[in-house]
């Protein structure tokens, strides 16, 4: 299914994709794409509707399976790895909609994301000790949920939801964290929180974004790649990407 | 202490519905009911091993068995062959063509006992097999749907042509089986006759404490990490699976355990009744026994045990008086358990019940009545 992923040449990027193609009944939705993520690099990735951003997302974590092409992660082949073993070896992916757990409380959110006992008998016997219960707290506190630990996560507002998925990603502690549409719906204000969040986490690991706000983007982008039906159009600084004609053509000039 | 109390019970009120339940069939029951009606009231404890293994996977993990009967049947079958084989002593079947083996392989005109019937001279054997053979038939099913992705109504749909199959397999193959008539006759468990009064009383017993077992078992299941991830799986599969679990595997397992939990129910089942046939095995039963865990309430374990009692009474009572009249009840009642209250018997309780017997499950995550709306108990 995969052409050659093992011709692929070893690199010093964390997120090395090339020639990653998929295809859904001969329409190529990622066509030929070749992308490079830095460690610790912030990449937001922006286009119209339709472009495949969100495919993307969708073939690295494993959702979707390429048609040929390679995506390497510390120079390991995920394509030919089954979803949780992509998070196992450091890939964690937010969802566009928040995809939390709103019969259990945030507290419990968390302990269901947490990177022990996550084989069945490993579950069983997984236990909430003094460890797992700081890390919890840690990790509500970094998502401003530290008073709502005992609440069904139901009740969260839009953006406290988006807020705990994002900590559902950093108590697993991956390398790469995916985000669909972090700040959608969000207030001005939690917009602001959210940009400070990812620019606190982005220490140590890197982030592969999807986002349509543009001063959000500028905000916390160290670099913007530009897609357009399946393929990059433009990548660079937001500068750059900004003052590009062929990027306010499809995207940016209505 | 307290932790423990958590752990195997769910909480102070999961103790007092505990206890609420183990005095009623411990001591209430045996205490008012004549032997004939108690024998009842084990038969309905046998359904409820099923209820109770539907809440663990139904109720918490999303996964709707039509098939449960499968499970049931089977334990059922794997006592039954060895009373049979017990009863079947060449002494006790010397007018047969050949003697020492089961009267109907006898009128099929079968003259050897079939490989498959040999380990079921052994009782330890036998013991094993009740729990074993269903578990890996739950394992085979489970495995070859959950690992391809197939859930939800494809799932249960899949399960019931399955119970289906079992009971036209079981009816045609009559020589080895017992055909429509099921296993007819049986006698003794190693020489203590099991139709006597005594004997029903003490097996009476034994399912309950068998099934009280079940209940804190299931608990420990329910608390654990494990207990969690199903909820979480049942609301957002996709985020368990790439938060780095392999959800089929939790699915297995949890089938597996129903599986084996419906096994025992069934084995106790035959001890009881005194035989065990196709009719508890096919899609009518199994859905049966949904009803009971639905009505009971499917997120409480506890409910569904009174689902299993209060259902199957009903059915003895109506059936007694106006027997035509049943199903249409039995179908109303399952209506009206969808309709108003969702959460069952359990649910009512836990709503306008006293505080004290509130939330047989607090301790553990009592679902939302609709996606998007949730309970909310103390938003404070």
């Amino acid at each position: 299914m995969t052409t050659n992923p093992s011709t692929a040449s070893n690199t010093d990027f964390l997120l090395a994709i090339e020639d990653l193609t998929v295809s859904f009944d001969g329409f190529k939705a990622v066509n030929g794409l070749n992308l490079y993520v830095d460690r610790e690099e912030i990449r937001v990735i922006i286009g119209p509707n339709g472009a495949g951003k969100t495919t993307v997302l969708d073939l690295i974590c494993g959702k979707t399976r390429a048609t040929s092409g390679s995506i390497r992660f510390h120079n390991r082949e995920l394509t030919r790895l089954a979803e949780h073993e992509i998070v196992w070896a450091g890939v964690g992916r937010k969802f566009q909609n928040p995809a939390i757990y709103e019969n259990l409380t945030v507290a419990e959110n968390l302990v269901v994301s947490y990177p022990k006992g996550r084989s069945v008998f490993g579950s069983l016997g997984f236990r909430r000790d003094a460890t797992v219960q700081t890390r919890v707290e840690e990790v509500a506190e970094a998502v401003f949920l530290q008073d709502r630990l005992d609440e069904p996560a139901g009740i969260l507002s839009h953006g406290q939801k988006q807020w705990l998925e994002i900590g559902m990603l950093l108590i697993q502690e991956p390398e790469l964290i995916m985000l669909d549409e972090p700040v959608a719906g969000m207030s001005v204000r939690e917009r602001q929180q959210t940009g400070e969040l990812l620019a606190r986490i982005c220490q140590g690991r890197s982030m592969l974004i999807i986002e349509h706000d543009m001063d959000f983007v500028r905000s916390i982008a160290h670099k913007v790649t530009v897609m357009h039906q399946g393929k990059i159009l433009v990548e660079g600084s937001m500068d750059k990407v900004h003052d590009d004609p062929r990027v306010k053509e499809v995207y940016l000039g209505h | 202490m307290n932790q423990a109390v958590n752990k195997l019970f769910g909480g102070l009120s999961g103790l007092v519905g505990f206890l609420l339940l183990a005095g009623l069939i411990l001591i209430v029951l045996p205490g008012v009911l004549d032997g004939f009606r108690l024998n009842l009231v084990g038969k309905y404890l046998t359904y409820a091993f099923v209820a109770v293994s539907l809440v663990l996977c139904w109720g918490y993990g999303g996964i709707l068995s039509l098939g449960q009967g499968i499970f049931f049947g089977l334990g059922g079958y794997c006592m039954a062959m060895f009373l049979k084989l017990e009863a079947s002593s060449p002494a006790n079947t010397a007018i047969q063509t050949t003697p020492g083996i089961p009267d109907f392989m006898d009128w099929n005109q079968i003259t050897a006992l079939p490989w498959f019937w040999k380990p079921f001279y052994s009782l330890p054997l036998t013991l094993i097999a009740i729990v074993a053979l269903p578990t890996l038939f739950a394992w085979l099913i489970s495995f070859a749907l959950f690992k391809r992705r197939v859930g939800g109504v494809y799932f249960s749909i899949i399960t019931q042509a399955i119970a289906s199959i079992l009971t036209i397999l079981i009816v045609g193959q009559q020589g080895y089986t017992g055909g429509i008539n099921g296993i007819t006759d049986l006698r003794t468990l190693l020489g203590w006759d099991i139709r006597t009064d005594e004997a029903k009383w003490v097996l009476y017993f034994v399912t309950c404490a068998l099934l009280l077992g079940v209940i804190v078992l299931s608990r420990l299941i329910l608390t654990s990490k494990l207990g969690l991830l199903l909820v979480a799986l049942r609301d957002q599969e996709d985020r368990v699976r790439f938060s780095g679990y392999d959800v089929a595997n939790i699915k297995i397992f949890i089938f597996c355990v129903a599986a084996a939990i419906s096994a025992i129910g069934g084995a106790m089942f035959t001890l009881q009744v005194g035989f065990m046939s196709p009719s508890f095995v096919g899609v009518v039963p199994s859905i049966e026994l949904v009803i009971f865990a639905a009505v009971g309430g499917r997120y409480s374990l506890i409910g569904a045990v009174y689902g299993a009692l209060l259902v199957n009474a009903a059915k003895t009572m109506f059936s007694e008086s106006f027997p035509e009249l049943w199903l249409y009840l039995m179908g109303g009642l399952f209506i009206a358990a969808v309709l108003l209250f969702p959460r069952g018997i359990a649910g009512l309780v836990e709503r306008y019940g006293p505080p004290a017997m509130a939330a047989i499950g607090k301790r553990l995550p009592v679902p939302a009545l609709r996606r998007g709306a949730p309970a909310v108990r103390s938003a404070k």
